[in-house]
């Protein structure tokens, strides 16, 4: 900022507030419905306030889901999400951390070239490939297992190369006073690489959380049992076909739900998330 | 503490591309070897061809009677200090220094009290805990050399361990340097670009000048002596000046040029630039009737002003070179 003007002091807070509600504005309606009885959000117009029903709903959709559409309990479906997410998250940044320890630190013959090909999948993301890997998982025999949810989403060449870009940020000579003092390849990534890498993997675990947690095609596609559902695709699933009414407020508190541990994610590592996206000290 | 030989070493990345060519030397059982050049000479990967971070194409390096062409660096017994100090910014001071023995696998109280020693040594023994980003750079300096000391190696290496330092740190830290060689005695070899620091440090000195060995010898008889007109620009400041005279190439110190009466003149200059250091004077010009610049350390009193002036010298402190190849004929 080069002045500091109490008029455009003024006016910023005025754009930050007017984002913020734009952007809290249907999370806030959809709070409202989640507390509110069907017959109370059928009203036109609908209440702006929150109803007393909010234990009553929150209770059925976690133990029962919805009574018109699928009746899978979201308990069920939020610790499907979890396990989704935090496999896909922490094997995303497994495989990536290696994979750029590989391509960066050693010399090995095609390096260049494996490290174009993994780039390359960057422009392949999943719906491109979907029905190959459909018919993989199918053939496998993994749909409607976790393995079946993950796998196919583990590899991330994003990661690869937000790892690889980092590596390089670090001195040749922390490689060479490791050799020297008699570290071998993989002490040098426990002790050296690892810790260095701490808050870069921080923000990539938010990243990749949030990513996983918001699958949406893939669940949709490899998961056929209630059982296996993840949250997400509860929601869709809540919304009944053809004249049956949907139970808007229980739809809505699952969305809420379905909202609040990436929300958590966020909040609990904020810091170093921020930290790994912006940290230039090394 | 070993001997360290280097037998016609050479490096070369391509066919065509040698940047070492044939560096010989005897390096006697704790002595103090300075390897000194200009930038891309490749002082800097001589050494680390006895650290084992290159590759030697052709020839031998041998350690303490071993030839270590084929080890890793961590095989062959030697500790480096790095330029930048390459400290490993996660770990306290203490970690820095102990990662090696930890490796190695030393027992813990042989860590702590080798630690201890250096930490002594180097002054170190306040910041073990720290973090190296919470050290100045001086600080950072110690550690990067304790961490080689605690290793107790045959070889120390230095990787122009001063050039990140100030000016004034430089000349303290040259300082402990010569007085931590004293005390542990191990052999040494230190490459930098900086003439004052070899000459202060080295027992004997390297100059090297695109990949070969220009001169060996003591600082005092390299500059004494200089083998070539490389090492006689390269050591002294301002450097020796060389002007043509009978076919062959003449040089004279500007210390040791003196005025004189005109008619006693041996060179005569006109003099356009001027600056006065406090302790001496350095004038500069060019040779009456046309030619080269020379420069002339004159002392403080003399009386110096921008026109022409007539220098002598002793004969004894005259070189000559051929100018073909630069080196030296001996009179």
């Amino acid at each position: 900022m080069v002045e500091r003007r109490p008029g455009l002091d003024a006016l910023r807070h005025v754009v930050l507030i007017a984002g913020i509600a734009l952007v809290m504005l249907p999370v806030y309606v959809a709070f409202v419905a989640s507390t509110q009885s069907l017959d109370q959000i059928m009203n036109v117009p609908m209440h702006l306030w929150p109803g007393s029903h909010a234990l009553e709903n929150y209770a059925a959709v976690i133990a029962h889901g919805s009574a018109q559409g699928s009746s899978a309990p979201v308990g069920r479906m939020m610790l499907n999400s979890l396990v989704c997410a935090l496999v896909i998250a922490c094997g995303k940044i497994a495989i990536s951390i290696i994979s750029a320890f590989a391509i960066v630190y050693f010399r090995f013959p095609l390096r260049r070239t494996f490290f174009w090909i993994i780039f390359l999948t960057l422009m392949l993301p999943v719906e491109v490939r979907i029905l190959p890997t459909y018919q993989v998982i199918a053939d496998l025999h993994l749909v409607d297992t976790y393995t079946g949810l993950t796998l196919p989403l583990i590899a991330s060449a994003t990661a690869t190369f937000l790892f690889r870009q980092f590596f390089l940020t670090i001195p040749d000579e922390l490689a060479e006073a490791a050799r020297i003092d008699g570290a071998g390849p993989m002490r040098f990534f426990r002790d050296v690489v690892l810790p260095l890498s701490g808050t870069n993997i921080a923000a990539l675990f938010v990243i990749m959380f949030i990513y996983g947690w918001n699958q949406y095609l893939w669940p949709l596609l490899v998961t056929t049992q209630e059982s296996m559902y993840t949250t997400v695709i509860g929601i869709k699933r809540m919304i009944p076909g053809g004249d049956a009414a949907a139970e808007w407020n229980l739809i809505m508190a699952t969305a809420i739900l379905a909202m609040l541990p990436p929300a958590a994610v966020i909040l609990l590592m904020q810091k170093w998330f921020v930290k790994g996206l912006v940290e230039t000290e090394k | 503490m070993a001997a360290v030989s280097l037998r016609d070493v050479r490096k070369s990345y391509t066919a065509d591309l040698q940047v070492i060519h044939g560096i010989s030397m005897e390096i006697a059982d704790g002595e103090f070897i300075v390897i000194l050049g200009p930038s891309g000479c490749g002082k800097s990967t001589l050494l680390r061809m006895v650290a084992g971070l290159e590759r030697i194409s052709a020839g031998e390096i041998a350690i303490g009677g071993r030839v270590v062409n084929d080890l890793e660096p961590k095989d062959r017994d030697i500790a480096m200090v790095f330029q930048n100090y390459a400290l490993y910014p996660h770990m306290s001071v203490f970690d820095n220094m102990s990662y090696g023995l930890r490796i190695r696998g030393f027992a813990r109280d042989e860590i702590a009290s080798r630690v201890k020693k250096a930490a002594e040594i180097l002054e170190l023994t306040p910041f073990l805990e720290r973090k190296p980003r919470a050290l100045s750079g001086g600080q950072r300096q110690r550690v990067a050399m304790g961490r080689a000391i605690v290793r107790e190696p045959k070889v120390f290496l230095f990787d122009e361990p001063l050039s990140n330092l100030d000016a004034k740190l430089r000349v303290q830290m040259r300082g402990e340097l010569q007085s931590l060689h004293r005390r542990l005695g191990t052999t040494s070899l230190f490459v930098t670009h900086d003439q004052v620091e070899a000459m202060t440090l080295a027992q004997r000195m390297i100059v090297m000048n695109g990949g070969r060995a220009e001169q060996i010898g003591a600082p005092l008889e390299v500059y004494a002596k200089p083998a070539s007109t490389f090492v006689a620009g390269f050591i002294g400041s301002p450097p020796m000046n060389l002007m043509k005279r009978d076919g062959r190439l003449l040089g004279v110190r500007p210390e040791h040029l003196e005025p004189c009466a005109a008619a006693e003149a041996m060179i005569t200059i006109e003099v356009d630039l001027i600056e006065p250091l406090g302790s001496d004077t350095l004038v500069y010009g060019q040779l009456a009737g046309g030619g080269e610049r020379v420069a002339a350390r004159l002392h403080a009193a003399a009386e110096t002003r921008v026109g022409r002036l007539a220098l002598r010298y002793a004969p004894a402190n005259a070189h000559w070179f051929d100018p073909q190849s630069g080196r030296r004929i001996e009179p």
